[in-house]
């Protein structure tokens, strides 16, 4: 079959592999329809993620039929319509049971890995570096699902691709980033970055009760995106002053929930440390430019909540803890709890109260993705999600 | 209740009364000796006097800090334990490396005490064991991939049981490989299962020559063994193990 491999930094192949193979009962094997880029590739792209190996299949939002099923697998037939979260659960310990799927203990063979660099290990990933598993991921036309009892959903005949697939990721991220908010009525959530995840925030803050939402970033696209579909108040940050700005909009509160929907390759614009992040990056002295971070806990009203769904990777360097301590901030953050929210967001698309297809800005051919993936990171012609069909 | 001097060793109840028997990593006869020579190394720095004596002073201080706890931060970390050695046990464990890992199971103590006393089951779950047959009530043979890719073998006998609780074994004399370690299982709070702990001695292939390697199999059999603890956990909890070998991928070049 064939598959997009990564081979190196701005280097994505698509070459000939080998076809998936059922290894244990509880496996699937899933035909892709359906796939795209995600900004969270774009780190792995950008070099950014450690043990990375020459030849990974990439990819972890996919959707497709099941054309094999394991024998201890009783959930799933062949010919199931299914969307796959990008996380996998195994559904029997300790964090599956309290329904925290991304900290399972058993999807990660590399667990001990992770256990060096973090204390203890999160759930594996699809396509996303050996020290989350080194599973294959889903740009390809098969993909192998372990645990797939657990993970994947069916989706009804009535629904395309477009509408269904982003449960396999960004709708559920951007869904919990505000639900980590603990949004009371009254609030004004302030939602940074304004790419798909970011935009999903922006949907889900209304979804659960918000009195205003503002929405920060400087593509005018994006801006457009957040305006128009979230009905958002935006603010260019490259014109305007955020802290500003917030506080005018706020009569000097605050935000009271704010979402760092950016994470580590946070791009400020001349601000002196954005500028020393790079800097820093650039000689290994620090390895996240958490520049949003560190306005969010600038911005928050005091008694506020900072919510995390960006993805960060190693150590932050001068970060206003002081601050975040005194104003007593609650952070709240993690990769997303996939399966407890893929089946409720399922039945608000069904219902009609969303359709998550409004960030598809570019269609391609599984063969075009080392040119999507190029466009997608220099955010060329408005690109702002990438769907592509293997 | 512990009986026999053994049981008390595997237990983690040492004979004498002072520090911590977990801490303790220095032999008694060696501690005597650092005593007296870290004394008398610090005498004598401290009446040569300038830098050398200076030096020397801190050394023998140092020595004799390690004689009077018995514990040595370098030992600690080269993984050497000249301390237990199998008390009372007829199998001697030279210069031995010692392992000790542990991992909460979300099952309760029966079910994860079944899973391990099935001596014959254990490879499906711990990787570095090729197999094991069981040859009685308590003893059975093992074979082992070690560090290094080396393979092992031993057989080994069930010294004390008790149900749900502890397996404490030790290896048979001749054996290739001499080892002597315990399982406990104690209920964890609340609704997160059992907790287990493995703690053994073993001496590296190669004896007292392969003492001055000891520090690396000692770091190489930790991470296997942790490796392994991990699987049968997910063994224990799920049914199967995760794995990724067999799965595609492009071409490494």
């Amino acid at each position: 079959m064939n598959a997009l491999c990564w081979y190196g930094s701005s280097d994505v192949q698509v070459r000939e592999v080998p076809d998936p193979k059922i290894l244990e009962p509880r496996d699937a094997i899933v035909k892709v329809t359906a796939t795209a880029i995600c900004g969270s590739d774009l780190h792995i792209y950008d070099g950014m993620v450690p043990t990375m190996e020459k030849g990974d299949i990439l990819g972890h939002e996919f959707m497709g039929e099941v054309v094999e099923v394991g024998g201890g697998n009783g959930k799933l037939s062949v010919g199931d319509r299914v969307v796959v979260p990008f996380n996998l659960a195994c559904g029997g310990c300790f964090f599956c049971h309290k329904q925290l799927y991304s900290l399972c203990d058993n999807s990660n063979p590399h667990a001990e890995m992770a256990r060096k660099l973090m204390g203890h290990s999160p759930a594996g990933l699809f396509g996303y570096s050996h020290l989350l598993g080194g599973f294959a991921g889903g740009q390809a036309e098969y993909v192998r699902v372990p645990f797939a009892d657990v993970g994947p959903i069916k989706v009804p005949e009535s629904l395309s691709d477009e509408q269904v697939l982003f449960l396999s990721d960004i709708f559920p991220t951007g869904y919990m980033a505000a639900d980590n908010c603990g949004i009371e009525p009254g609030d004004t959530v302030a939602v940074w970055g304004c790419g798909p995840v970011g935009q999903f925030a922006i949907k889900s803050a209304w979804m659960l009760g918000a009195e205003r939402v503002l929405a920060i970033d400087r593509v005018p696209e994006r801006l457009k995106m957040a305006h128009d579909h979230g009905q958002a108040e935006v603010i260019d940050f490259s014109k305007q002053d955020v802290y500003g700005c917030l506080m005018d909009i706020t009569a000097g509160r605050g935000p009271d929930r704010c979402i760092d929907a950016v994470g580590t390759e946070a791009h400020g614009t001349g601000s002196i440390d954005a500028v020393l992040d790079k800097a820093k990056s650039a000689v290994y002295l620090g390895t996240d430019r958490p520049h949003v971070l560190r306005e969010a806990i600038m911005c928050c009203r005091k008694g506020g909540t900072i919510s995390v769904p960006g993805v960060y990777f190693g150590v932050l360097d001068k970060v206003p803890f002081g601050a975040a301590m005194n104003k007593g901030l609650t952070f709240r953050m993690g990769q997303t709890h996939m399966q407890r929210y893929m089946e409720p967001l399922l039945k608000e698309i069904e219902s009609g109260a969303i359709d998550p297809s409004f960030v598809i800005t570019d269609r391609v051919q599984l063969a075009d993705a080392p040119s999507a993936y190029r466009r997608f990171r220099d955010k060329t012609d408005g690109c702002i999600k990438v769907l592509m069909t293997p | 209740m512990a009986t026999t001097s053994i049981d008390r060793w595997a237990e983690n109840e040492l004979p004498w009364a002072d520090a911590p028997a977990a801490n303790r990593n220095v032999a008694d006869k060696e501690r005597h000796w650092m005593l007296l020579g870290g004394a008398g190394l610090a005498a004598y720095g401290v009446l040569r006097g300038g830098f050398a004596g200076l030096g020397a002073a801190l050394l023998g201080g140092a020595l004799m800090y390690r004689g009077y706890g018995g514990y040595c931060p370098v030992y600690q970390a080269l993984g050497i334990d000249t301390c237990h050695r199998g008390e009372g046990a007829d199998t001697a464990v030279r210069n031995g490396v010692r392992v000790r890992v542990n991992t909460t199971v979300q099952r309760p103590p029966a079910e994860v005490y079944r899973l391990w006393r099935d001596l014959e089951n254990l490879p499906r779950f711990l990787k570095h064991l090729e197999s094991v047959r069981v040859d009685g009530d308590t003893r059975s043979h093992w074979i082992a991939m070690g560090p290094l890719d080396r393979r092992v073998e031993w057989d080994a006998e069930i010294i004390h049981e008790r149900e749900n609780e502890m397996i404490s074994w030790r290896s048979l004399p001749g054996s290739e490989v001499d080892s002597a370690g315990s399982v406990r299982l104690n209920p964890a709070p609340a609704d997160r299962g059992t907790e287990v702990r493995i703690q053994f001695n073993y001496d590296p292939p190669g004896g007292r020559a392969g003492a001055a390697l000891a520090w690396f199999f000692g770091r190489a059999a930790a991470q296997q063994v942790k490796d392994d603890l991990h699987r049968f956990k997910a063994f224990a909890e799920t049914g199967s193990v995760p794995v990724t070998d067999g799965q595609p991928q492009g071409p490494r070049t």
